[in-house]
């Protein structure tokens, strides 16, 4: 049942992802080079929907958070090495399997990179989790408790912070 | 509407809003967040496993990530297919090898395009790894649930992705 849900997921999140154009490598490349911000705009309208919805079920006692723990090492170094290669490939590991889905070859291409990148990576594990990955371990940590707060005025400032962010960039045209 | 014609992109802050309300529902009804990159690594387990079983299975990252279809992988493949219907329906679907902004800085070469693409793919997936996550993981479903290490990493994602895209095309590069 719960393979079917991801299925179903995944299909409705795939033909959103292609109705508004965020996984076209043009698109993706356009928002790195500061010219064309449209995956900045669902990205960060996803985000602040999610942010309400998943916190007011979390309150409710219907959901429950699932972290990942701050690991600088690891975080900044891989995060860091992910958008130089996502600058190369111009798409993510989501938004491949949709721009294949739409027709886009070198997508697949991009996706047999990633399979051996994940083989290398599970080579090199051992190593970074001796090294990298024990610098910095700050553990499961969230933004309200880093600052000591309740979620709520957290929530506020990111929804009023990305609404004008948002205006921002259609006042600018991008 | 003319059958010929393609439909119109849908606005972004509609279908953003609209991802968020799914990844709130998914959340809801199976306890699942969004993420991709997990995937390949299971892909990535299965495939060597046709080569050599029993080294998989004392590798410690793939027991720790074992290669087992889950939901992610299950969503990973609906992208896909979700990602067709809608290009079919739609009349949108392209087959295309060299996107045309590459094109028209590296020329129409669908070779150079392809090691680009899959040196970038591993880069990506090796750098998302070591994160523990790619936009999905920790872009979204990191950054909405406040937690430290989606902010810093979404950061970092964008990041190298300008100083890489910055010296692939240079400063000078205008318009879409």
């Amino acid at each position: 049942m719960e393979l079917i849900f991801g299925l179903v997921t995944g299909a409705l999140f795939g033909a959103l992802l292609q109705r508004a154009e965020v996984i076209r490598y043009d698109r993706q490349l356009g928002a790195l080079l500061l010219v064309d911000m449209t995956i900045v705009k669902f990205m960060l309208t996803t985000i602040l929907v999610g942010m309400v919805g998943v916190y007011a079920l979390v309150d409710l006692g219907l959901a429950k958070l699932s972290l990942k723990p701050l690991i600088l090492g690891g975080t900044v170094l891989g995060g860091l090495t992910f958008g130089a290669g996502w600058a190369l490939l111009g798409y993510c590991p989501g938004t491949a399997g949709a721009a294949l889905g739409e027709g886009r070859t070198d997508a697949l291409a991009g996706m047999a990179g990633m399979l051996a990148g994940a083989a290398l990576y599970a080579e090199a594990y051992p190593t970074m989790k001796a090294t990298v990955l024990t610098w910095g371990d700050f553990g499961k940590l969230t933004l309200p408790q880093l600052l000591g707060l309740n979620h709520w005025p957290v929530i506020a400032v990111m929804v009023v912070g990305g609404v004008l962010l948002l205006r921002w960039l259609e006042k600018k045209g991008l | 509407m003319n059958a010929q014609t393609p439909s119109r992109t849908w606005n972004p802050y509609v279908a953003g809003a609209l991802a968020g309300l799914l990844l709130v529902l998914s959340v809801w009804i199976t306890g699942k967040y969004f993420g991709a990159s997990t995937t390949y690594v299971r892909a990535a387990g299965f495939a060597e496993s046709v080569l050599d079983a029993a080294r998989v299975a004392a590798m410690p990252y793939f027991m720790k990530e074992k290669p087992v279809i889950d939901w992610q992988w299950m969503f990973v493949l609906g992208i896909v297919l979700g990602s067709f219907a809608a290009a079919a329906l739609s009349r949108t679907f392209r087959l295309q090898a060299v996107p045309d902004r590459f094109a028209a800085r590296f020329g129409p070469s669908v070779g150079r395009r392809f090691v680009v693409a899959f040196v970038g793919g591993a880069v990506a997936m090796f750098g998302a790894r070591l994160a523990d996550g790619c936009p999905s993981g920790h872009g979204l479903s990191g950054s909405l649930q406040l937690a430290a290490s989606g902010f810093v990493a979404l950061t970092c994602f964008f990041v190298g992705g300008l100083v890489v895209a910055r010296l692939l095309y240079g400063s000078t590069q205008q318009g879409r």
